[in-house]
């Protein structure tokens, strides 16, 4: 398929019904993730990205049989190491034996909170979800090193201008969206901090909020939008999620405990666990949201920046 | 009394699915792309509500009522809305009727 339009539209869709089927399996968590990054977000930034790229493929002067061949090989060799594997479901399955168990039985007296993902998201496994974190920053920094173009400050009058004759073509949609945005901000603080009674947490909250700001953006312009999120603030927010992350475990490190061993933070263990997997999530939060309006944003500066500019706006 | 709603809410179930399969059978069937937009956007938001309201019967949970009437009053918003986009965006990069009958190449993007 040519059009890189549809594909970005079919993977869209794609992970949607994947979410669906997560939910089927009664993996809440993983189906929301899966819903607000794959369906939103990323649909979301790979758009943007389009439009930086243009729509159409060009043309193949040879034929990808190699490609082909590789991803036929690697496909088959992938499908024979699931031979050895335990049928679905199966109660003797390794994955169930190892560490599963303790996580079901003693979460709830260890660390006290509801949502055992978001236990072992947070807690038992915090220390890969710092790398995750760290990922996540990396890509936004990465953006920035490779993407940010230096911006002169722009017109006010003009963008006003600018602003006021796309105003009624998009009327409708700006009027429903500035309906709909404190909604969607008040979710993801919903999400945020209930993340540990059901399913949510830092990475679905961060790119719900990072979701209603580009929505802004891409309404009203990058101009206005640029004006009400202040750039460097957004980088320096994205670097403080990650700082906050890391100095729980430096915190609790310092007063004895193991890195991430939440119960050095307050002299009752499972409150200082709630307080840490609240703070960490937090710190989730505001990197991932963070990150993804930096990325949105380089993006779009970029496509505003290169040379055959489409008068298509957003 | 409980027979009564069960009745009633299985009715708007059977509504909302007959509207929604209308509107797929729509979307394959008519020529071009407004007409298409008109069989999905028109079906659409009444489906999607007769579906929720049956559910809503359905369901003696008083908290997922609550999200259930949330997620109804959303769609009440957004889906006119994105057919409004849709149209909007269409008529915008100048898509003409009845111009062609393959919903691959739909908003052609207008030349720079």
């Amino acid at each position: 398929m040519k059009d890189l339009l549809a594909v970005v539209m079919l993977l869209g869709i794609y992970s949607l019904l994947s979410a669906s089927f997560f939910v089927a399996m009664d993996a809440v968590d993983v189906a929301f993730t899966e819903a607000a990054v794959g369906a939103g977000i990323s649909t979301l930034l790979m758009l943007v990205a389009i439009t930086m790229t243009g729509r159409k493929e060009h043309h193949a002067r040879h034929k990808p049989l190699l490609a082909l061949a590789v991803v036929i090989v690697t496909g088959s060799l992938l499908i024979y190491g699931t031979l050895d594997m335990p049928y679905f479901g199966s109660a003797e399955a390794p994955i169930h034996q190892h560490v599963a168990p303790r996580y079901i039985n003693d979460s709830m007296q260890e660390i006290g909170v509801p949502n055992i993902v978001t236990s072992v998201l947070a807690s038992y496994r915090a220390f890969d979800t710092f790398g995750e974190v760290v990922v996540i920053f990396t890509a936004g920094m990465g953006v920035l090193a490779l993407l940010s173009v230096v911006r002169h400050p722009e017109d006010t009058a003009k963008i006003d201008s600018i602003n006021h004759s796309m105003h009624e073509q998009h009327l409708i949609l700006r009027i429903v969206s500035k309906i709909m945005i404190p909604f969607i901000l008040l979710f993801a603080f919903y999400v945020q901090f209930h993340g540990d009674f059901g399913p949510g947490g830092g990475f679905q909250a961060g790119v719900i909020f990072a979701s209603a700001i580009l929505l802004y953006a891409m309404l009203f312009g990058m101009s206005t939008a640029r004006r009400v999120i202040n750039q460097s603030l957004i980088q320096i927010l994205a670097a403080t999620g990650v700082l906050l992350y890391g100095s729980i475990g430096i915190v609790s490190l310092l007063n004895g405990k193991e890195f991430f061993d939440y119960s050095a933070l307050s002299a009752d263990p499972v409150a200082g666990q709630h307080l840490g997997i609240l703070l960490i999530e937090l710190g989730v939060g505001i990197t991932v949201a963070s990150v993804m309006v930096i990325i949105f944003f380089n993006f779009a500066d970029r496509r505003d920046f290169s040379p055959k500019k489409e008068n298509k706006d957003l | 009394m409980d027979t009564l709603v069960n009745i009633s809410s299985t009715v708007l179930l059977l509504i909302g699915s007959f509207l929604f399969l209308s509107g797929g059978i729509g979307v394959l069937r008519f020529p071009d792309f407004y007409t298409r937009m008109h069989a999905v956007g028109v079906t659409e938001t009444l489906a999607t509500s007769m579906i929720l309201l049956g559910l809503i019967l359905h369901n003696p949970d008083f908290m997922v009522d609550v999200k259930l009437i949330i997620i109804l009053l959303m769609t009440l918003f957004i889906s006119p809305t994105a057919s409004h986009a849709l149209a909007n965006a269409a008529i915008h990069n100048d898509l003409s009727k009845q111009k062609d009958d393959k919903p691959d190449d739909e908003v052609k993007p207008s030349n720079p």
